[in-house]
């Protein structure tokens, strides 16, 4: 039978950082969908300057890779912060 | 292309090399397990782990491919970029954690290990295979289009150098000395792009790219009807003329015994100069006219109009990072679009003036808006390219096995949100790089691949032999970490898993170096094979690829408690084959057929949005009928949450 290559400790947070990790998830899928339907639907509006002097192509897709650096440091936060109170030996 | 090889260049590129070989050599001696040769021993520091992830992760795709992408078609390139780092939050937010808690050495260890199915072995080392394939022809090209102007080698000897080099790093040591090669990569990747950024930028934008910076003829146009017969320049002799997509006449000339190509402009007055290759009956190729050596086959990319502050301007001087996008965008450029003359014999590229609003928006390569007469197979074939790039990444088992090389899950973790870091810093750089090769001279109209390099040389030929170096090293970097995927599946998951060959620990090394070995071969085969296109391209099959076959499985395993082997296993084959059917059928293939794009049957480049959904119901109907198998399930994951 399988396992980790090497022996892991019990992790009691894993459930909590489970849902977390799928709310997470939605919360960008969907700002993720956003900008798709706008490219199928309308994608004229991405051509308009929607902060100074940028378009909204630019915006909303720099926008998308700074939230996942932003989302993925929050998340790291909480799932430490988990760990360390439900882990407590 | 004709390069002017530098010894500068070369003298750095073997430094490089002989610091990989020595490296290799190093961990050689330290890797006698199966837990070191495929998981350097599960001790790397997150840190490190994290940028070896950006390094396996940022391959020719992200640096040659996606560069020449925006290069040649602006913001459509770019898509590729926001893509491939969105679906590094399904990696991190679904994937990472309990990928690590299940698995041992491969996904396959990870999928398997509720159920111990001799299927899922099967079929998910048949997965890793093709996908791991799939990704490993684009890194062979991009070695293959570095070569030419690094070393002044032919192709495909770039392909044989990095196969063979590639072969020794994995065969020695596998997974410990691949991650540290990945790590110097990956930070030397993301460290040089930087300062090229910054030397884009301080360049600014200018009409004139170079004192030699070709100067393109426009001659006047004789016309009987709509019909052109000849020039106002009496030095040209009128060869014949062509006609296509009842759009674009293209005119020959000849003068002084060499025949140049011209495009008929819009309004019918002049012809615009071209650039050509044309192969003759011998098969010989000629370059705008003459041979090769020649060298009168230029390169091209330039501003044609340059707006600051409502007022054109020959150049800006330095700009900042949004200054210059907001610049570009009210200016215009001219990129270069391919046309094959048939009957001719001949490829040109002609001069498209292009607005740099068309360039910072979504719309010349993927056709999106109805204006411009997108089809729904266009906004499907949109829609497909994103879900596969967001589905795709945490599907690449070459990407999932450095979740073995870490000790804890929060490590894991950590190593994922570092990648993350890096991988998004390093792709909104590729869109400075990408329209800084645009309007700089530097495109080969023959390998969009070239352009960051090419990019580099234009700021010096120091900083053209670290970039060069630093891709080559790229393309090591990911056949390495491909590598050691692919022998992991061969040795580990179906050799001693599937066939139960009971091997020994040291069994289990030699097996998998053996594996490395065949791979690599099938690697050169396939790279000398596949010439020719655009490795962000290839990529994002791969993409497709995985996401088709692995991603329903992982999910609907760490998801969904009903989930049965033979799901697992049906889901994976009909993933596997109907995004290879579709691609096969597909109108990117049928030009690599050398068929009319138009008579694909599937008017489709890329297949997720067909193969992705299709996939998922095949393993929940597959899994509902089956669900007296789960009685026998391991119960493993479910003890551990």
């Amino acid at each position: 039978m399988h396992g980790p290559a090497i022996k892991l400790d019990a992790d009691n947070a894993a459930v909590k950082k489970s849902k977390l990790g799928v709310i997470l998830f939605y919360a960008y899928t969907l700002v993720y969908i956003g900008f798709v339907v706008i490219g199928l639907v309308n994608p004229e509006l991405l051509s308009l300057h929607v902060l100074g002097e940028q378009n909204l192509s630019i915006i909303y897709g720099f926008g998308l890779i700074v939230l996942a650096i932003v989302m993925g440091f929050i998340y790291n936060a909480l799932c430490t912060r988990m760990e360390d109170n439900m882990n407590k030996k | 292309m004709i390069y002017t090889v530098s010894i500068w260049a070369i003298i750095i590129f073997l430094t490089f090399v002989a610091i990989v070989l020595g490296l290799s050599f190093y961990f050689a001696g330290k890797t006698k397990s199966a837990a070191g040769y495929y998981a350097a021993g599960g001790h790397i520091h997150w840190g490190i782990n994290g940028i070896a992830f950006a390094g396996d992760y940022l391959s020719a795709a992200s640096f040659l491919g996606i560069c020449g992408m925006i290069a040649y078609s602006g913001y459509d390139g770019f898509l590729y970029s926001i893509g491939y780092l969105a679906g590094w939050i399904v990696a991190l937010f679904l994937v990472a954690e309990p990928l690590k808690r299940l698995g041992k050495f491969t996904f396959t260890d990870a999928l398997d290990a509720r159920f111990n199915s001799k299927s899922i072995k099967l079929t998910a080392s048949i997965s890793t295979l093709v996908v791991s394939i799939f990704y490993l022809i684009p890194q062979m090209i991009g070695a293959g289009d570095l070569i030419v102007p690094l070393l002044g080698l032919p192709y495909w000897s770039g392909v044989l150098i990095v196969g063979s080099i590639v072969i020794f790093i994995v065969a020695t040591a596998g997974m410990a000395s691949t991650t540290y090669v990945q790590f110097i990569k990956g930070a030397l990747l993301i460290v040089f792009s930087t300062i090229l950024t910054i030397y884009i930028l301080n360049n600014g934008l200018n009409l004139n790219p170079g004192d030699d910076y070709h100067k393109f003829i426009k001659i006047g146009a004789s016309l009987e009807g709509k019909k052109v017969t000849g020039t106002t320049d009496s030095s040209y002799t009128f060869v014949d003329s062509h006609t296509l997509d009842n759009k674009f006449t293209f005119v020959r000339l000849e003068k002084q015994g060499v025949q140049r190509w011209f495009k008929l402009s819009k309004d019918s007055a002049s012809l615009d100069e071209m650039l050509s290759v044309s192969t003759l009956e011998d098969g010989t190729k000629l370059y705008n006219g003459e041979p090769q050596a020649a060298a009168k086959f230029f390169q091209v990319g330039h501003m044609s109009k340059i707006i600051v502050d409502g007022k054109e301007v020959e150049k800006t001087g330095p700009l900042g990072p949004f200054e210059f996008l907001s610049t570009l965008e009210n200016s215009e450029l001219v990129r270069f679009t391919k046309k094959d003359i048939l009957a001719a014999n001949t490829t040109v590229w002609f001069q498209t003036p292009t607005s740099g609003k068309d360039m910072l928006s979504p719309g010349l390569l993927l056709k999106i808006s109805s204006k411009t007469g997108a089809t729904i197979w266009d906004k499907l074939n949109f829609f497909s390219l994103m879900l596969a790039l967001f589905l795709g990444t945490s599907a690449l088992p070459h990407i999932l096995i450095r979740y073995y090389t870490v000790a804890s899950q929060r490590a894991a973790r950590k190593s994922t949100i570092v990648a993350i870091a890096a991988i998004g810093f390093f792709y909104i750089l590729t869109l400075y790089m990408g329209l800084g090769a645009s309007v700089n001279g530097v495109l080969d109209v023959e390998s969009s691949n070239m352009s960051g390099p090419l990019l580099a040389k234009y700021f010096g030929v120091g900083l053209f032999s670290i970039i060069s170096a630093i891709a080559f090293a790229t393309v090591l970097g990911t056949v390495a970490g491909l590598i050691v995927a692919s022998s992991g599946a061969i040795a580990h998951d179906f050799m001693d898993k599937f066939l139960n060959m009971k091997m020994t620990d040291k069994k289990k090394v030699r097996a998998g170096k053996l594996a490395a070995f065949g791979v690599g071969l099938f690697a050169i085969m396939l790279g000398i094979l596949f010439k020719g296109m655009n490795v962000s391209f290839l990529v994002g099959l791969a993409f497709a690829v995985a996401a088709s076959a692995n991603l329903p499985s992982i999910l609907f395993l760490l998801f969904w408690e009903k989930t049965t082997a033979k799901g697992i296993s049906w889901s994976i084959v009909v993933g596997i084959l109907s995004s290879v059917f579709i691609i096969l059928l597909s109108p990117a293939m049928y030009e690599r057929y050398g068929l009319a794009k138009s008579l694909a049957p599937i008017p489709l480049d890329n297949p997720g949005i067909f193969s992705i959904p299709l996939a998922t119901i095949v393993l929940v109907v597959v899994s509902l009928l089956t669900q007296k198998d789960n009685k026998d399930k391991v119960e493993n994951y479910h003890n551990n949450k």
